[in-house]
């Protein structure tokens, strides 16, 4: 039997996606399709299953709880450096794909990828049924910033794929990491990775960082709006 | 249409938000408070976090008080020297609020803050509002002359040293009752993100005794001052003011209150007190029952630090 060798080659559809005034979320398609070196023999099942993972952010996940009569904010967990935004596709469900074993190995899934939480002094990633954790992904989740998807990797033909990745109108800036595993009969063949990034230009940038490095000329600026809009307000209505 | 806020990182519906910043104008011209107690809730409620919101109404108050100044200040109806002492006690409350903003945000514990003040501070105005207005209602109803306010009763307010003569207002008071109410008000505001006017105007009225004629003037003038003073403050030390998102309020604002003041201008002061009283009251019962009854969704996630 020749030794198996497969390459995975990947391209998102646009590298660079600029956040504008009416951005209101898109979507990025990602092609692929697997190389073989050995043409003749017939194509083995291949399975993919594609991490799309944003500049990573630390977090703070609090849980309200009742005290005195009063839903206030009790306990909290830190999670730091976990993906902004992180999506998880696959062409079918984990379990079919490979064992847990292997899942848990390669990372595959929500329930598997590693979410640093600082407990005490410690750093670690706890179990997938942490109630923080569960919480953290389902509000996530929620503002479409986390997804799982296990029928969103299209293959067209046996050895060519597609996936969509939707970025929701919330989506964090910054640099985005697309890692693409291909797995046959449950065993890992190889993998591929791209990046993207999200950016705003123009007038949302100039805003954004303007509010963060030049603070006093920013908040003075709006402070001249405010006044000029009130002053025009009431010449235009004036009528005394 | 859909525009995106550059600080609140998200998109919103332009005309929606013009249309809130119109409505919260009609109602603040229509009673002479600011609006900013309905205005940051509103904003709350289609999903942009407390912390801009509050921050970038500040602003938008500003805008919208200049305006009424300005009328006010060709009626020759604002006391400068009154305004100056209120403000100075003002300035210092302003910074002792955004200090404690900036403090209750990095604990997690503004949301809860800002809730539990506006229960506190509008449910015990509404009810005194609206508690005064049935009075005066009823007792127009009898067909009795309005109740008039004894003159010369003096309180230990006006025992207090350090007197000065308000020329405008045709006063002889201590500064004292002046600087800490000016405090107070200032302090509120920023950390609640409100005008505080529906608290400074009794206050004036009822403690200062200050004349009708000279009271709204005034406190919108301190009003001016002091969000004028948050915006900056807030922009400095948070970051969390949206020019997007202040510009739009305030171009609704100032247009809705020109509508406000010419519907209040045809309704008798006690039913507006009474109309007010309800307002403020219904907010507060609404942040009441959302601290009380269990949320839906108990846990809450925020971002401490994007790392480059």
């Amino acid at each position: 039997m020749p030794a198996r060798a497969e390459r995975l080659i990947v391209s998102v559809s646009n590298h660079r996606v600029t956040i504008t005034p009416n951005y209101a979320g898109e979507e990025l398609v990602l092609f692929g399709s697997v190389e073989r070196d050995d043409v003749a023999a017939p194509p083995s099942p291949y399975d993919l299953v594609v991490t799309v993972s944003g500049p990573p952010a630390d977090f703070v996940t609090r849980r309200k709880e009742r005290e005195f009569g009063i839903w206030a904010n009790a306990d909290s967990r830190q999670f730091l450096q976990v993906p902004s935004y992180l999506a998880i596709f696959a062409n079918r469900p984990f379990d079919a794909i490979t064992s847990d074993d292997q899942q848990r190995r390669l990372k595959l899934g929500l329930d598997h990828i590693v979410l640093t939480q600082r407990v005490g002094t410690d750093y670690a990633d706890v179990v997938a049924t942490d109630p923080f954790r569960r919480a953290f992904i389902r509000l996530r989740t929620e503002h479409g910033l986390y997804r799982q998807n296990t029928a969103a990797v299209t293959l067209l033909t046996p050895t060519l794929f597609r996936a969509t990745i939707p970025l929701p109108a919330e989506v964090p800036t910054g640099d985005y990491d697309v890692d693409i595993k291909l797995l046959s009969r449950g065993a890992f063949v190889a993998s591929a990775s791209t990046t993207f990034e999200v950016v705003k230009v123009g007038f949302e940038q100039f805003v954004a960082t303007s509010a963060r490095q030049r603070a006093l000329l920013y908040g003075l600026t709006i402070v001249a709006m405010a006044l000029t809009t009130g002053w025009l307000a009431s010449v235009v209505f004036r009528r005394d | 249409m859909q525009i995106y806020l550059p600080i609140a990182d998200l998109p919103v519906n332009m005309f929606l938000i013009l249309a809130m910043g119109m409505a919260v104008g009609f109602v603040s011209g229509m009673f002479g408070v600011g609006g900013g107690f309905l205005m940051t809730p509103l904003l709350i409620f289609v999903g942009i976090s407390p912390a801009v919101a509050v921050a970038s109404v500040s602003s938008h108050i500003a805008a919208s008080s200049l305006t009424g100044a300005l009328s006010y200040w060709r009626r020759r109806a604002i006391d400068p020297a009154l305004a100056l002492v209120l403000l100075s006690g003002g300035v210092v409350g302003t910074a002792l609020g955004v200090t404690l903003f900036t403090l209750l945000r990095s604990l997690g514990q503004l949301d809860l803050t800002i809730a539990i003040s506006y229960v506190a501070l509008l449910s015990t105005v509404g009810g005194l509002m609206l508690w005064e207005g049935f009075g005066a209602l009823l007792h127009m109803r009898r067909g009795l002359p309005p109740k008039l306010r004894r003159s010369g009763s003096h309180g230990w307010i006006h025992g207090l040293p350090l007197k000065m003569r308000f020329k405008r207002s045709k006063m002889y008071l201590s500064v004292i009752p002046v600087i800490v109410i000016g405090l107070l008000i200032g302090f509120v505001g920023a950390v609640m993100g409100i005008g505080g006017a529906f608290l400074l105007i009794p206050m004036m009225i009822y403690i200062l005794r200050v004349p009708t004629s000279t009271t709204i003037g005034t406190a919108q003038t301190l009003t001016l001052a002091t969000m004028t003073m948050a915006t900056l403050m807030h922009a400095v030390t948070n970051h969390q003011v949206d020019a997007v998102l202040a510009l739009i309020l305030m171009i609704g604002g100032v247009t809705g209150a020109q509508f406000g003041a010419r519907a209040g201008q045809r309704i008798r002061g006690e039913q507006l007190r009474l109309l007010l009283g309800l307002l403020i009251l219904s907010v507060g019962i609404r942040f009441a029952v959302e601290l009380v009854i269990q949320p839906q969704e108990l846990f809450t996630i925020r971002e401490t630090g994007l790392m480059p």
